[in-house]
């Protein structure tokens, strides 16, 4: 996980350039998954990024444990660095965009300029989570419970059924997929983008928000693990493996 | 621990006061010259330690002060003012408070003494430690973690304030953890509460008695003069062998399956025999195997900390009316309780220290002129040797007991907590109270300021969370808690012992469409973080099985039978306590010198002379690197002794440092004794022309930038972080019962130290971390005193096949990944698959 914090610390010097990232198609339309936790729709200049978990540190600081307060800026300085990667013209954040009700509240001024600095000159969707179900307090953007785009829903937990005006294409969060590929004894756990064709569910963005393997009971029932793909994220790629095929 | 001994004739018994004179003369016995030393010079004020063998009568001593200052204060009348406790007895096990108890109400009662007896633990029901506070009785037998929350209490000082003496058992065991540093912490604060307060502290045999003398009074600027010592020698020398056997001595593996007839067998033989192991999972498989032979029906029972309480001491009354034939014991009974008559005592694997041994071995025939008997029953056959040089070292009476070391960060920001939760405290005071005590008399002002400032704020350089702060400086410059819920927060979280988290193994049947059922026999318990690296179809050993991991399911891990012989991922099975430095030297010391291979058994001895032929023996100063090919890797094996723990970070480095070279390493395995890397580059070769240099490999400078970069990834201090991460308060204990109600409500502490480093590596945790991995976990020290011994004594031998002596290790397999970018590789491989199965 620690490489997600090299990426915070060196996003000022991250080329603008899209290396490494896949490309694949959720439910026709066409999307590329880039290794720095994003998800850009080229077709409509759309940015995806799920479960940053803002002010982790800080809301468990409320509760008498003084976790680090540096989680926020980190995973800040990641979205900066996608965002000026694809300079798309709407940044959906899809859900515990906070991590409590109260994060978006006492966010410190320093970093709230960061996000309004990032939201300047196009538009920013908050959708709301379960952490923060109340959307954010102060900040640019709509707060909405759901987005639909074209043929895709965009919300914040995985629905097993349609979408509104039969909808069928989904992109949501809540679970932080990860997976676990293993070769040679060797096994590596990542964050992973986990789709269908259908379905895609997004990696938690947050440096601190963690995982949860695809194999999970949660997970169960969500994806036609026959087509299914974890997509996950390396150093500077995607590497795109097939459910069937992570344990070699 | 019987409280009174044979007589020693000619004894002057006439410090005592009468009923003692009429107690002793109606038994026929009198006071031994050592509790009337110890006594005559406690009355004369003097701190002091009693270091005695066991069956010395040495906890009698050490309540004869109390008792007679008990006698000669009579009973308080009713309707008196508030009297606090005059005795404070610790030991670091409940049992033995239990067990004291018990045993000190025996004379007590035929003397007819008005003296009130009671223990307090965790176990006591919360009525009776309310009635205790407000009733408290004239010696209290209890454990350092109650001394810690009864000192967190408002009522602190009216219940220690009539405070006279501190006795405190087995004080070698408890001083070189952090549960002594917590004590001694909690001794200085009850030397504020009661100045006069003496203490009187009971060891078995250390290494160095002045570390305890210092340790039992204040330090600081102006250090009181160590206590005084009452040193008694002797005891028979115990009858010591190593288990004779008709079995094979298996080469690797350490739960002695092998042995368990030969073990009934000596149950049968005997009245009462204690059977020691290193771990709870030996504790558990060596229990099971015994039931399935047990055609006679003996009463065995077992004995380890993770079982429930009612049902533990039960095993120990049981024990005490010898009704039992054996019991397997883990080191939870390791220190002085009552046993019986106990008439041998089997100890299960390499005993990894020669003063352990000797402690565990005092359990059998209580009596300090009568010979303990006990049978060692080696593992494997590298443990064979190990005992063989255990048992020499007991019978030279040599000592390897740790010194005391420097009090650890995380348990001093605890204490501190705990210090704003009695009453606001003022820092100076504070401060000048904590050095008084041993472990913290190095403590700096600035260190200290740290900790007040991570336990208010979390220590952040970022000072975001001045809003949520814990403690909060008062306008007369004293530190308080911010609210009640601190305070029940540090009650919960207050300990210094942080269990893993652990999951029962389940057998379960897979059916016909692959799918596993529910039900089955559980296993055994295994630590959550081993089984969060396995993955669905992963073999491991338990249980001395090979399982196939299944799943996780709500609180328990499935399991299933397999063929496989070869498990993928070992467990850690083997002894939780590392060899010590002076065993590790005994063995070198035994392998080299074939003269004395003569008391081996004649398996272990062929195993030997084999290798010498093959190989070499390494001489004792002397390292040996073996280097061969096996399947499609290439295998070098590193006999260096130094412990499982050295070796680990060893393994880290150097594959680190093999990587760089272009060896290709894939991994490592660690073991007490030697060190295995293996990778796809032929290193004998290597070496041989010159391209790997292993004196470059070995070299000191490992230490400096090698350690600095791995320590960023080691599971090992991320392990270490959350013991300290916890212990300090950072985060919440877990507790049983309060599991986590799911994922949002918990947080990885990996992840957390992930941020820390990245953003502030100066944090005082990471300081706190670094410092017990030193000593810890990573053992860095050890490995520091043996890459500068081993300089310019290395010696290669390139082999063609796998060595006798790399047998053990080979039979192991390993499950730390290679750091670096080898973790893209593996991604970068599976990627490729699926690319040349789409284009093939």
């Amino acid at each position: 996980m620690l490489h997600r914090l090299r990426l915070a610390a060196q996003s000022s010097t991250m080329t603008p350039a899209a290396t490494g990232a896949e490309e694949i198609v959720v439910h026709g339309v066409a999307a590329v998954c880039d290794p720095l936790g994003g998800l850009y729709l080229p077709a409509t200049g759309m940015l995806v990024v799920s479960d940053l978990h803002l002010e982790k540190g800080a809301a468990f600081a409320r509760r008498g444990m003084m976790l680090p307060p540096y989680d926020t800026i980190a995973t800040l300085n990641i979205l900066a660095a996608v965002i000026a990667r694809y300079d798309p013209k709407v940044v959906v954040s899809l859900g515990d965009n906070f991590h409590d009700r109260r994060g978006s509240e006492y966010l410190p001024a320093n970093l709230r300029t960061m996000i309004a600095d990032m939201a300047r000159g196009r538009d920013w969707i908050w959708i709301n989570g379960n952490h923060d179900p109340d959307g954010t307090i102060d900040l640019p953007g709509t707060c909405t419970d759901e987005l639909i785009y074209g043929d895709l829903v965009f919300r914040h937990e995985p629905s097993l059924a349609a979408g509104p005006n039969g909808v069928k294409g989904e992109v949501a969060g809540h679970l932080h997929p990860s997976a676990t590929v293993r070769r040679r004894e060797k096994s590596v756990r990542r964050p992973c983008f986990a789709s269908d064709g259908h379905r895609l569910l997004m990696p938690a963005f947050g440096v601190l928000a963690g995982g949860l393997d695809l194999n999970h009971k949660a997970m169960h029932g969500i994806f036609d693990r026959e087509t299914l793909v974890a997509h996950l994220l390396g150093r500077d790629r995607i590497y795109s493996v097939r459910y069937g095929n992570l344990l070699g | 621990m019987d409280l009174v001994e044979n007589p020693t004739p000619g004894s002057d018994a006439v410090a005592l006061p009468r009923p003692f004179l009429k107690w002793f003369a109606e038994k026929g016995w009198s006071p031994r010259a050592h509790q009337l030393e110890l006594l005559a010079r406690a009355q004369a004020g003097e701190n002091m330690l009693l270091i005695a063998p066991t069956g010395a009568g040495k906890t009698l001593a050490g309540f004869m002060p109390s008792l007679t200052d008990l006698v000669m204060r009579g009973k308080i009348p009713p309707g008196s003012a508030f009297t606090g406790i005059h005795t404070l007895y610790i030991s670091p096990l409940k049992a033995l408070t239990v067990d004291i108890e018990r045993n000190l109400m025996k004379p007590v009662t035929e003397m007819g003494l008005a003296v009130t007896v009671e223990n307090r633990t965790g176990d006591t029901p919360q009525s009776k430690r309310q009635r205790q506070k407000l009733n408290p009785p004239d010696i209290l037998l209890t454990t350092p973690e109650q001394v810690s929350l009864l000192l967190a209490n408002k009522e602190a000082e009216r219940f220690f304030k009539d405070l006279k003496y501190v006795v405190l058992d087995e004080l070698h065991s408890l001083v070189t953890s952090k549960r002594g540093h917590l004590l001694s912490l909690a001794l200085g604060r009850l030397r504020r509460h009661a100045p006069t307060m003496q203490t009187i502290g009971l060891s078995a045999t250390v290494a160095d008695p002045m570390d305890l003398q210092r340790w039992l009074v204040p330090q600081g600027e102006n250090p009181a003069p160590p206590a005084g010592l009452v040193h008694v020698t002797g005891g028979a020398a115990p009858d010591i062998t190593i288990l004779d056997t008709e079995n094979r001595i298996p080469w690797g593996g350490h739960v002695s399956a092998y042995a368990i007839p030969d073990v009934y067998r000596e149950i049968r033989r005997h009245a009462t025999t204690l059977i020691f192991v290193n771990t709870r999972f030996q504790a558990e498989f060596l229990f099971q195997a015994l039931w399935t032979i047990n055609d006679d029906n003996l009463p065995i029972a077992l004995h380890h900390g993770s079982l429930d309480a009612g049902q533990r001491r039960k095993v120990e009354a049981a024990m005490s009316e010898n009704k039992l034939r054996a019991v397997v014991a883990t080191s939870t009974l390791d220190m002085g309780i009552d046993w019986g008559d106990i008439d041998l005592v089997l100890h299960i694997g390499a005993p990894k220290g020669a003063s352990r041994l000797a402690q565990r071995i005092g359990r059998a025939n209580h009596r300090m002129d009568e010979p303990s008997k006990a049978i060692l029953v080696p593992g494997n056959r590298f443990e064979v040797m190990e005992c063989q040089a255990a048992l020499d070292a007991n019978y030279l009476g040599a000592q390897d007991t740790p010194p005391v070391g420097e009090g650890a960060l995380d348990v001093l920001a605890q204490h501190v907590l705990g210090m704003a939760c009695a009453e606001p405290f003022n820092p100076l005071e504070l401060y000048d109270e904590i050095i008084s005590a041993s472990p913290y008399a190095g403590l700096s002002w600035e260190m200290f300021e740290r900790i007040v400032d991570f336990v208010a704020t979390g220590g952040y350089a970022l000072r975001a969370y001045e809003r949520y702060a814990k403690i909060r400086k008062t306008e007369e410059g004293r530190w308080r808690v911010s609210n009640p819920q601190v305070a029940q927060q540090y009650r919960l979280n207050l300990g210094t012992i942080v269990e893993a988290t652990e999951l029962s193994v389940r057998l379960v049947k897979r059916n016909a469409k692959g799918a596993v059922g529910r039900g089955g026999m559980t296993l055994g318990k295994v630590e959550e973080q081993f089984l969060e690296q396995l993955v669905p179809g992963d073999t491991f050993l338990f249980a001395g099985k090979v399982l196939r991991f299944e799943t996780i399911r709500e609180n328990e891990c499935l399991v299933s039978n397999t063929y496989s012989t070869d498990p993928m991922i070992p467990t850690y099975a083997g002894a939780k306590f590392p060899l010590t430095t002076y065993l590790a030297d005994q063995v070198r010391a035994m392998l080299a010198d074939p003269e004395r291979w003569k008391v081996l058994p004649d398996q272990v001895r062929d195993w030997l002379a084999i290798q010498k032929e093959r190989s070499i023996l390494p001489r004792r100063d002397e390292l040996l690197i073996e280097t061969f090919p096996r399947g499609k890797r290439f295998f070098m094996i590193a006999y260096c002794f130094e412990g499982r723990l050295a070796h680990q970070t060893l393994g880290m480095l150097l594959t680190r440092r093999l990587e760089r070279a272009g060896a290709r390493p894939l991994g490592f395995v660690a073991t007490d004794y030697s060190l295995a890397v293996y990778g796809l580059s032929d290193m004998g070769a290597m070496i041989a022309d010159g391209s790997l240099s292993l004196s470059d490999l070995f070299d000191e400078d490992m230490l400096g930038d090698d350690l600095e970069t791995w320590l960023a990834e080691s599971y090992l201090l991320k392990r270490t972080f959350r013991n300290c991460a916890v212990i300090s308060g950072l985060i919440e204990r877990r507790h049983p019962g309060k599991e986590k109600t799911g994922r949002q409500v918990t947080v990885s502490t990996d992840l957390i130290y992930d941020v820390l480093r990245s953003h502030e590596p100066d944090h005082v945790l990471l300081e706190a971390t670094r410092r017990d991995a030193a000593t810890g976990l990573l053992d860095i020290g050890r490995l520091g005193d043996m890459l500068a011994r081993i300089k310019g004594h290395i010696t290669h031998r390139a082999l063609d096949r796998v060595s006798p002596l790399a047998v053990p290790i080979m039979l192991e397999i390993g499950r730390e990944t290679v750091p670096g970018e080898a973790q893209d590789v593996v991604l970068a491989e599976a990627a490729d698959e699926l690319i040349s199965e789409a284009m093939g």
